[in-house]
């Protein structure tokens, strides 16, 4: 059967104040310590729009390939509940401020991530909206508590079209995403502050036949929920059907100790949201180089070429960059890119070592990367900097020590005690030898033993005298060379 | 001075809440100053009376319901802050039908409005005496709505001027009743914020006063873009003064039609074409118009207004402010029994039809028609206006105020139905229109006319009726409490009137 998975994705829109009002945006402050009179629906109190949150808007849908209305409406959404003060959310139902965009993202075919494979989203639209406070039940009082600082926090609901087909998918759309917003800075889409929270919506159907009927996933709280949410909803609405039931039109709550949906008891029967247009807000007008008349005070409008040209690198487009510039892999920019800073990271040790970058690139993703992940840090977290690493690589490329020494010297360095590699590299005796002399010496000296000349035994004692520097016990190094040799 | 005669007056029931002492100490902030030779602006120290559906900090404001008995704004309106930060001297807030809803002043939670023309000499001279025994309260008359208590305090010289409120005609149709100039201004020339909102693509703060020049003077200090309403153009605005001899000749008066409604008044109807005549005689011209969709006007706001109603009173549940029942099963049960006990009925009937006509069956057959009807009736004036008309003469109401009795014998509905006709159109085309006091009727009450100007021409508009009330003269109230009070107040005694 096809499996199609939609997404609603709600990015809390970085700014100091609200969308319609001037207090602060803040996560975790006392509880009502950041609500305005509007923000409390006190009557008479009116909207008024958050230039940052537009501009934070445009630049998301710039990015994500929309075309963005120049022209766009706010709406009212009614419905009663704790946490809406209003009694109504101020939305954009009927023209919302970008549409028709879409979104490339990568997997990997296999495990090994050493093929790509890029697929692509259409966003269907791009709105502005209010976030709700928050509501806590407290069953053993059988109250409510509410929390309206998050009220009226702005929002951007980015809406993905049913073009994903598995939790695989649907969690690297939604990674891909977040990456692009942290870039442009319009949110910091961090999930676990609730500042990016995603819906599922799920359906099958057989191919050639009309779509299956489809159900919401709400309460998904990570990426890695995200795919194991959407993953199992597929299998239970595949058996059901199976079973030959049916399946229902409904919103469910993942359970992420139990690794499954149920149905969500408060949203039952269908709601009547009531949209009417936000008399209180005139249309939002946007202008372009083109249409910004001349004698207009730039600080009272929003030009969308104007923040076109000021839009950075996104993600992919740095990617490129780094495959090209250094000649790694894709793959490679991929993982570079997902962890936060190691790109940087890289790119800083690079500066300060003559390895190739295409070696480089295998110590920051096998060494580095897998001691961070072994002791849950972050790239900022690490315990070895750029700096000690590329003089380490260094060390590697000079020759002075081997690539096996090189990363015993890294598992010293981990251990943060403040050591240079050149300091840990003497105290552990791992200098390469290279004097050719020397090595000369001791395969000659080899062979020689090996031929059962047994006067090199004495030179071979002569040399761990040396080694130890004059503190082993003859007797005992000719007993152990004697044994080695006779094996 | 005032506070007294509000306090002789109570019996009009046009305040809810007297500010006595912060007015007494606003009044002598403000003598210190004009001692001082520093007034703050020209209304400093004018005692003023505020509807009771505009915040006021420190001050309890009600819209005469349930709901918000008791409640006490964090903030002021912009236009109260903008009149005190002239040195206004605020008296009180003043009765209104609960929520803004009606037209006639007498479905608040603090009982009707009387109006004191009820009590004037015009009245009782005119009035046929039914029997000594009779109380002589039972036949007194109705203020007209919903600022009906903003009208009243004027009328009775309680105060020099009182903010109301307009959306159908509420600052109007009582001004027209109480026989005082009741301005509109244009949606978008003065904030709205503040104002608790009944519709809000048609409310406008409107203004009440003894005389139009009066009026100018207090659009004065209010007009203007302010940041916190989103819908107040941006344009500077320039607060102007009336010239004392304008030149009506080269104006083109028009005469819509469709304002001879059903129900309108051979006296008021006589009154009108009066008008239209004295302008003729003057030099202007007058020509009769036509407004076609006019009759669709009613029903149009009826659908849009309650729609509008639905939404703006979601925000009343008790759980931020105001009446909270003690209900406490569940979450809706509180909602429900909350909203149930703090609106009446007329509030409660309002929400239901408006969220009947935004569900989504409804939707488009409703308020989306509504909303083109709308464009309709607002393209009517555009293209009387853009032929050339400057300005449009038409009755304010149907007839003087009725008594009391008589009025409630019909419900609240149906006589906001009737009584809007005249007025509610302006609002949904959102042009300025001004009432004036034009003459007293058969039975010694009020009665006033109409002009509706074009948007954003308040000078004119104002200068046309500051000439119109130069010549009609229109008779001061003679009131046995007012007299009493103050005998200077009384210059020009003149029963002769326009009639």
């Amino acid at each position: 059967p096809y499996k199609v998975v939609g997404l609603e994705i709600h990015a809390q829109i970085s700014s100091n104040s609200k969308l319609f009002s001037g207090s602060q945006v803040q996560f975790a402050a006392p509880p009502n310590s950041l609500v305005s009179f509007f923000d409390a629906s006190l009557p008479g109190t009116l909207p008024v729009l958050n230039r940052r949150c537009v501009e934070a808007a445009v630049m998301t849908g710039l990015a994500l390939n929309c075309s963005i209305n120049k022209k766009s409406l706010f709406d009212r959404k009614h419905y009663f509940y704790a946490d809406l003060p209003a009694g109504y959310q101020i939305t954009q139902q009927r023209v919302p401020i970008a549409v028709n965009g879409s979104l490339s993202y990568s997997l990997c075919i296999d495990n090994k991530m050493s093929q790509m494979v890029t697929k692509t989203v259409r966003i269907k639209q791009i709105q502005l909206e209010q976030d709700s406070g928050k509501s806590l039940h407290d069953d053993t009082r059988s109250q409510t508590l509410v929390d309206l600082n998050r009220a009226g926090v702005g929002l951007m609901e980015v809406v993905m079209e049913p073009d994903m087909c598995c939790g695989e998918e649907a969690a690297a759309a939604v990674r891909e995403l977040q990456l692009i917003l942290q870039t442009l800075g319009s949110s910091q889409a961090v999930m676990s502050e609730g500042q990016l929270r995603v819906d599922a919506n799920v359906s099958v159907h057989h191919p050639g036949e009309p779509y299956g009927v489809r159900t919401e996933v709400k309460n998904i709280n990570s990426i890695r929920f995200l795919a194991k949410a959407v993953d199992y909803e597929i299998q239970r609405q595949i058996k059901e059907l199976e079973s030959g039931r049916t399946i229902l039109n409904e919103t469910r709550a993942f359970d992420s100790k139990l690794g499954c949906t149920v149905p969500m008891r408060d949203k039952e029967g269908k709601q009547d949201y009531r949209f009417m247009p936000e008399p209180n807000l005139p249309p939002l007008i946007l202008y372009d180089a083109k249409s910004l008349p001349a004698n207009m005070n730039h600080q009272q409008v929003v030009n969308i070429d104007w923040i076109h040209e000021r839009l950075p690198d996104l993600p992919s487009v740095k990617r490129a960059k780094l495959v090209e510039r250094y000649g790694i892999l894709p793959e490679h920019s991929f993982t570079l890119l997902n962890e936060d800073g190691l790109s940087e990271f890289f790119e800083d040790v690079i500066k300060q070592t003559q390895m190739k970058p295409k070696k480089v690139i295998g110590w920051i993703l096998k060494d580095l990367l897998s001691y961070l992940k072994k002791h849950s840090l972050t790239v900022k977290e690490s315990p070895v900097s750029s700096f000690l690493l590329a003089d380490l690589l260094n060390r590697l490329e000079e020759k002075e020590i081997s690539s096996t020494a090189a990363k015993q010297v890294f598992a010293e360095l981990w251990k943060g005690e403040g050591k240079t590699p050149l300091e840990i590299v003497k105290e552990k005796k791992l200098q390469l030898i290279q004097d050719q002399k020397d090595l000369e010496q001791i395969c000659q000296t080899v062979m020689a033993i090996k031929a059962g000349n047994r006067k090199v035994l004495n030179k071979l004692i002569g040399l761990v005298q040396r080694e130890t520097q004059g503190r082993s016990n003859p007797v005992l190094v000719k007993q152990l060379l004697e044994k080695k040799l006779s094996e | 001075r005032c506070l007294s005669l509000i306090k002789s007056t109570k019996f009009l029931n046009a305040y809810i809440t007297v500010a006595e002492e912060t007015a007494l100490k606003q009044a002598e902030e403000s003598e210190k100053r004009y001692r001082r030779g520093q007034p703050l602006g020209v209304l400093d120290g004018i005692p003023i009376a505020v509807k009771d559906n505009f915040n006021t900090a420190g001050i309890e404001t009600t819209c005469a319901s349930n709901m918000l008995k008791g409640y006490i704004s964090p903030y002021n309106a912009t236009v109260v802050q903008k009149l005190l930060d002239q040195g206004a001297v605020l008296l009180g807030k003043t009765n209104l039908d609960e929520f803004a809803m009606g037209s006639g002043s007498t479905d608040g939670v603090f009982g009707p409005v009387r109006n004191p023309w009820s009590y004037s000499r015009q009245y009782k001279e005119k009035s046929v005496p039914k029997s000594h025994s009779e109380d002589k309260d039972s036949n007194w008359v109705i203020t007209g709505g919903s600022s009906g208590g903003s009208a009243a305090a004027v009328s009775s010289f309680t105060c020099f001027a009182a903010l109301g409120s307009d959306t159908g005609g509420s600052t109007r149709n009582p001004a027209a009743h109480c026989g005082v100039v009741g301005l509109k201004p244009t949606y978008g020339l003065i904030s709205r914020h503040g104002l608790i909102p009944l519709v809000n693509s048609m409310d406008v703060p409107g203004i009440l006063t003894r005389c139009v020049d009066d009026a100018a003077v207090v659009l004065g200090s209010l007009a203007g873009h302010d940041p916190k309403d989103s819908t107040t153009i941006q344009d500077n605005f320039k607060p102007f003064e009336l010239s004392n001899l304008p030149d009506v000749s080269k104006l083109s008066i028009g005469i819509p039609k469709e304002y001879h409604a059903p129900g309108l008044s051979s006296e008021i109807l006589a009154l009108w074409s009066k008008a239209a005549d004295l302008f003729k005689n003057a030099g202007a011209k007058v020509i009769e118009v036509s407004l076609p969709h006019t009759r669709y006007s009613i029903v149009c706001y009826h659908v849009l207004c309650t729609a509008e109603v639905a939404s703006n009173m979601a925000r009343f549940d008790g759980l931020e402010y105001g009446h909270r029942s003690d209900m406490n099963k569940s979450t809706e049960s509180m909602y429900a029994a909350t909203r149930r006990e703090g609106f009446n009925d007329v509030v409660r009937g309002r929400i239901l039809s408006g969220n009947y006509f935004m569900l989504k069956q409804n939707y488009e057959n409703y308020f989306i028609k509504a909303q083109k009807v709308r464009r309709l009736i607002a393209n009517d004036f555009v293209k009387v206006f853009g032929s050339g008309v400057d300005i449009l003469l038409t009755p304010t109401t149907l007839s003087d105020a009725v008594p009391y009795t008589e009025f409630i014998k019909e419900d609240n509905r149906t006589r906001s139905a009737q009584d809007d006709i005249l007025t509610q159109a302006a609002n949904m085309a959102g042009l300025p229109a001004i009432n004036v006091p034009t003459a007293l009727s058969e039975r010694g009450l009020p009665v006033g006319l109409q002009f509706i100007g074009r948007s954003f021409q308040e000078k004119q508009l104002l200068t046309v009726a500051k000439w119109f009330e130069k010549q009609v003269k229109f008779p001061t109230i003679q009131l046995e409490e007012v007299k009493r009070h103050d005998h200077g107040v009384f210059q020009h005694q003149k029963s002769a009137s326009f009639l």
